[in-house]
């Protein structure tokens, strides 16, 4: 399967009155062409950095690329002037952000928003390009299209709005979409007939998709691969099924059982005690260490380096050494283990002591 | 990210113990309000020289009277317009402290030297002989004086009326708006010049004539912060525990506004300075021999070609307090506007 | 079923804005429900049906427009003295949604937890009140030197964890938790549900929890009403909910809920609700009908024969 994009060894602080916080430490990861790539992470993890970086859109100001590479269609982003990539932004690479209120301009017709990167990268005349917005709203699911292009914001309803949010990212048949929390502010039916929408348009258009969210439901609906984030790192990558049936990190581990389902009874609820890192002052080894229940001597004095599980995952936790002890996951993981060594034909918790800093793949799911 | 050789012993994968309560550990040191609002402000240089600027003239203003040789009504006919001389600077030509003044053929000439004068006068003389550096000085003092006040009374005025319109509300609220509506269509100038003719000029008239109206932005910014915080949420739970109504204002949300308060009264201080001097310009300033700025400014117009340094002095004075004001302000709103913290 | 003591009676509860103005809204029209005795009862809709104004008016942060909320037979609204409101400060409190608004942002904490005790008077002296604010920092999982610090120092999960000492210290009977998760990280959520259930069995308390993460709600709630526009249109026990939802709007909300499970992920089917495909008459009466004990779905005469026969299966 052929890599899009490319995030080689990503490091990103930012500048801050209290000094420098080191939001994103060293990350990489390909995304595949055709595929949804989810990042999940809770606030503070760095994934809304990661994604913002992609598109070049930190602030000038106070942050700084440290180091590392964003290799797309053979650029280095990161080396790019910005008039080079206002080139790139909502033409080849688009993105949608959290709140559908804010997202577009309430003072201009939606027609005119669509139409905006139609005329500016695709040259398209401004008749042309009404008829291309009209078929996008009519692509995204709107009723009466050829009405609502020439009605505001404020006229459609939040999940509406998302559509057309999507309308104008999708607007260039972008090879890359970035979507920063969809759907997480809206309702639950909304977000499901929006995930649905994004799947179909992902097949008909053929773009891939970073889609970042902290819902594991979610994830669990839309993703091919997962990436899971903490403090500023990549901890866990896989496959979707990898990642919810057989997750070999402790934070995954945490994640997952802290979330009820239809199986959960009266047990207490699992949870991850301690809050997420100052990233001002990022501790010595592995960052999850100090909420880690599972923790070694080793992860307090060294970053553990990825793992290899499978050729399609990967985990940074030194559980994977072989001189680690064997340990046993909640009870929640160990239902799903169960699931899984049916599922892929693929053992459980099996590990190869590999330094391998960018998890590559070889084929496809 | 660098892959420092550490050795990995196998007794490092031995289960390390984690202290549970510190996980919930705070290690930065708590910073108040008022803490963290000084560290911004200290970084916006402007703001920091016009605050020590102002500083200064508020000593002078205090200091000047006393360490000068003369009073600030002290008449001398024989030693009246001359122009500024400081010992010590007599000499230094190109500033305009060595005595001499233009004729109106463009020949400068030393006016003390001329008039057989043996005295320095350091910001030289009115027409009537009185030291201007007394004056001026005394002038700073009585305009700073009224200015605060008049900004204190706005901002007490405006503060309760703005709080009290909107945490009432309802049918109370539109009525006291209305009425700050009707307040703001009439003119201010009428209102003040029709106080000063019947209270008669004096230093409380002018206070109370800049009051009647300057409250009026303070209440509806004042209003407008009640409003939004009335549905906060940490104002509703102070409800539900049973908190009463002015708890809950002085308590709660005058504390969140002070930022707000602050800026607004910083910024009508400027324009109480200007608007007396205004009021001293047409006339309706205080009366001799009390001096504040804008009656020195006024007299010294009357000279202005002649004398100009009469004029010059107590001007630059009025738009260095103007300028620092407006800087101190400004830099107080990026330091305490909530909107624009990292 | 065991006699259960009811704590709150709700009857007829209406909350409408703007009542006989053409922007009327009908945030809370006709709901009815009980809350007995030590039970977590669940409220759980989208946003706009009214779940919140609904906790909101029990509490009487609002003036009810119409109809009751008995709590333990007194009714909270209506005309009352200033002592008798503040009694019914003391009994039901409230924790809040947003962890970064419910806290002033100029209190030390320790003013913050201490404000009830100071307003009812529940400590003599300065001494007993900051060993209360102690307990209580204690008692939801923070140390003593966090009484000395202001909220923003805080993460979203600790301040909420704050909120809750803040409602614990007036000793109530009865919480309405009002979105007390939605705004935290899912590991965080745990956390603060935890503690909740701990300090429920500790304290023998009631709580209303009000929520749209349905699983969340299942898991901490002995009963869960459902909320559309405003109207409650089932109510049942959790898990019968779940296993036997009877309204086609609880259907429709519980399969479009996202599971962690990618594999019952590929297969699920959505089904979605429209007011209208009830194809009500003009003159039927809409009620909350109860179908089986405890059950109970706002249905016609007829939609109540179908259900009924449905959960005979």
């Amino acid at each position: 399967m052929e890599k899009i994009l490319q995030v080689k060894d990503l490091n990103i602080s930012f500048h801050t009155f209290s000094g420098e916080v080191k939001a994103i430490r060293g990350i990489s990861f390909d995304l595949l062409k055709g595929e949804t790539l989810a990042i999940v992470g809770e606030s503070g993890s760095g994934k809304s950095v990661t994604t913002k970086s992609i598109m070049r859109l930190l602030p000038e100001h106070n942050s700084e690329i440290k180091s590392g590479e964003i290799l797309f269609e053979g650029k280095d982003l990161t080396k790019l002037t910005d008039k080079q990539m206002q080139k790139i932004r909502g033409k080849d690479i688009s993105m949608i952000f959290q709140d559908p209120m804010t997202s577009l301009n309430p003072t201009m017709k939606i027609g005119n928003q669509i139409m905006e990167p139609l005329i500016k990268h695709q040259n398209m005349s401004k008749h042309t390009a009404k008829e291309r917005a009209v078929e996008l709203l009519k692509l995204v699911g709107i009723p009466k299209p050829e009405i609502r292009v020439n009605q505001y914001p404020h006229q459609f309803s939040g999940g509406m709005r998302q559509r057309v949010v999507i309308a104008i990212a999708l607007a260039c048949n972008p090879k890359v979409l970035i979507a920063d929390e969809p759907t997480t502010a809206l309702d639950v039916t909304i977000q499901a007939q929006i995930l649905e929408l994004m799947k179909d348009l992902q097949k008909k258009i053929d773009t891939s998709i970073i889609f970042i969210t902290h819902d594991l439901g979610v994830v669990a609906n839309v993703a091919d691969r997962v990436a899971v984030m903490y403090g500023g790192k990549i901890v866990e990558v896989g496959t979707a099924d990898e990642i919810f049936y057989n997750p070999q990190h402790p934070y995954t581990w945490g994640l997952i059982s802290s979330m009820p389902d239809m199986e959960t009874d009266d047990e207490e609820l699992y949870s991850i005690p301690g809050t997420p890192p100052d990233l001002l002052d990022p501790p010595k080894g592995d960052a999850f260490a100090p909420r880690n229940p599972y923790v070694l001597k080793i992860d307090l004095e060294q970053e553990p380096p990825f793992f290899k599980v499978s050729d399609t995952h990967y985990a940074a936790t030194w559980l994977l050494h072989p001189d680690a002890p064997k340990v046993e996951p909640p009870e929640a993981v160990k239902r799903r283990q169960s699931q899984y060594v049916g599922l892929a034909g693929v053992a459980s918790g099996a590990a190869k002591l590999e330094k391998s800093q960018t998890p590559g793949m070889k084929e496809g799911k | 990210m660098n892959d420092k050789e550490i050795i990995i012993k196998k007794d490092m994968f031995a289960p390390a113990h984690i202290d549970p309560s510190k996980s919930e550990k705070i290690s930065k040191p708590s910073l108040n309000f008022w803490q963290d609002s000084w560290l911004r402000v200290r970084k916006n240089k402007g703001a920091v020289i016009s605050l020590i600027i102002l500083g200064i003239l508020i000593i002078m203003a205090f200091v000047g009277p006393m360490i000068s040789p003369y009073t600030y009504d002290n008449q001398n006919t024989k030693h009246n317009n001359l122009p500024p001389r400081i010992q010590g600077l007599e000499n230094v030509h190109w500033l305009p402290f060595d005595g001499t003044l233009k004729r109106r053929d463009g020949t400068e000439y030393n006016a003390y030297e001329v008039r057989k004068v043996d005295a320095y006068y350091w910001f030289g003389t009115d027409n009537l002989g009185r030291d201007l550096f007394t004056r001026t000085w005394k002038g700073t003092q009585v305009s700073l004086f009224i200015a605060f006040m008049a900004a204190l009374v706005d901002m007490l005025i405006g503060v309760s009326y703005g709080a009290v319109s909107g945490y009432l509300g309802g049918r109370t609220d539109s009525v006291m708006q209305r009425i700050i509506e009707v307040i703001v269509g009439i003119p201010n100038l009428i209102i003040v010049v029709l106080m000063i003719l019947i209270l008669k000029p004096g230093i409380i008239p002018i206070i109370i004539a800049l009051t009647i109206t300057g409250w009026t932005s303070m209440a509806r910014v004042v209003r407008a912060q009640v409003l939004k915080y009335k549905g906060q949420e940490f104002v509703l739970a102070a409800k539900t525990l049973g908190a009463s109504d002015s708890s809950i204002i002085f308590k709660h949300m005058i504390p969140n506004m002070f930022g707000i308060i602050i800026i607004n009264t910083m910024f009508s201080i400027p324009s109480a300075i200007f608007f007396e001097a205004f009021l001293s310009f047409i006339g309706l300033g205080l009366q001799e021999p009390n001096a504040s700025l804008g009656t020195l400014v006024n007299d010294g117009f009357k000279s202005m070609i002649a004398f100009p340094y009469q004029m010059i002095i107590p001007s630059i004075m009025i738009a260095l307090i103007m300028i620092c004001f407006n800087l101190v302000a400004d830099g107080l709103r990026d330091a305490l506007d909530p909107k624009m913290r990292d | 079923m065991a006699k259960r003591e009811k704590l709150l009676e709700i009857k007829n509860l209406k909350q409408y804005f703007n009542e006989g103005k053409p922007n009327e809204v009908k945030a809370v029209d006709n709901v009815s429900f009980d809350i007995y005795k030590g039970e977590v009862m669940g409220l759980v809709g989208e946003s706009g049906c009214g779940k919140s104004t609904t906790g909101r008016t029990i509490i009487r942060l609002y003036d009810a427009t119409g109809g009751e909320v008995l709590y333990d037979g007194v009714n909270v609204h209506g005309k009352k003295s200033k002592k008798q409101l503040k009694e019914f400060n003391r009994k039901m409190q409230m924790i809040f949604q947003d962890p970064y608004a419910s806290l002033n942002p100029r209190l030390k904490i320790a003013d913050v937890i201490a404000e009830g005790i100071d307003i009812h008077g529940l400590a003599k002296s300065k001494e007993e009140r900051m060993e209360k604010v102690y307990e209580l920092l204690e008692t939801v999982g923070l140390n003593k030197e966090h009484a000395n610090r202001y909220p923003h120092e805080f993460s979203g999960g600790q301040r909420q964890r704050i909120g809750i000492a803040r409602a614990l210290a007036v000793q109530p009977e009865f919480i309405i938790a009002d979105e007390p998760i939605s705004a935290l990280d899912v590991s965080i959520q745990a956390q603060v549900v935890n503690l909740m259930k701990k300090l429920q069995k500790e304290k023998g308390l009631t709580y209303l929890f009000i929520a749209h993460d349905l699983s969340m709600v299942k898991y901490i709630s002995d009963r869960i009403g459902v909320m559309y526009f405003g109207k409650m249109v089932e109510l049942a026990p959790a898990d019968e909910l779940y296993k036997n939802p009877l309204h086609p709007y609880t259907r429709s909300l519980l399969s479009a809920i996202p599971a962690p499970d990618p594999i019952s992920e590929r297969t699920r089917k959505r089904k979605s609700y429209d007011l209208a495909s009830h194809q009500y008459d003009d003159n039927e009466a809409i009620e909350f009908r109860e179908v089986t004990p405890g059950h109970f779905v706002l249905c016609s005469e007829k939609e109540f024969i179908q259900y009924k026969a449905q959960s005979k299966q």
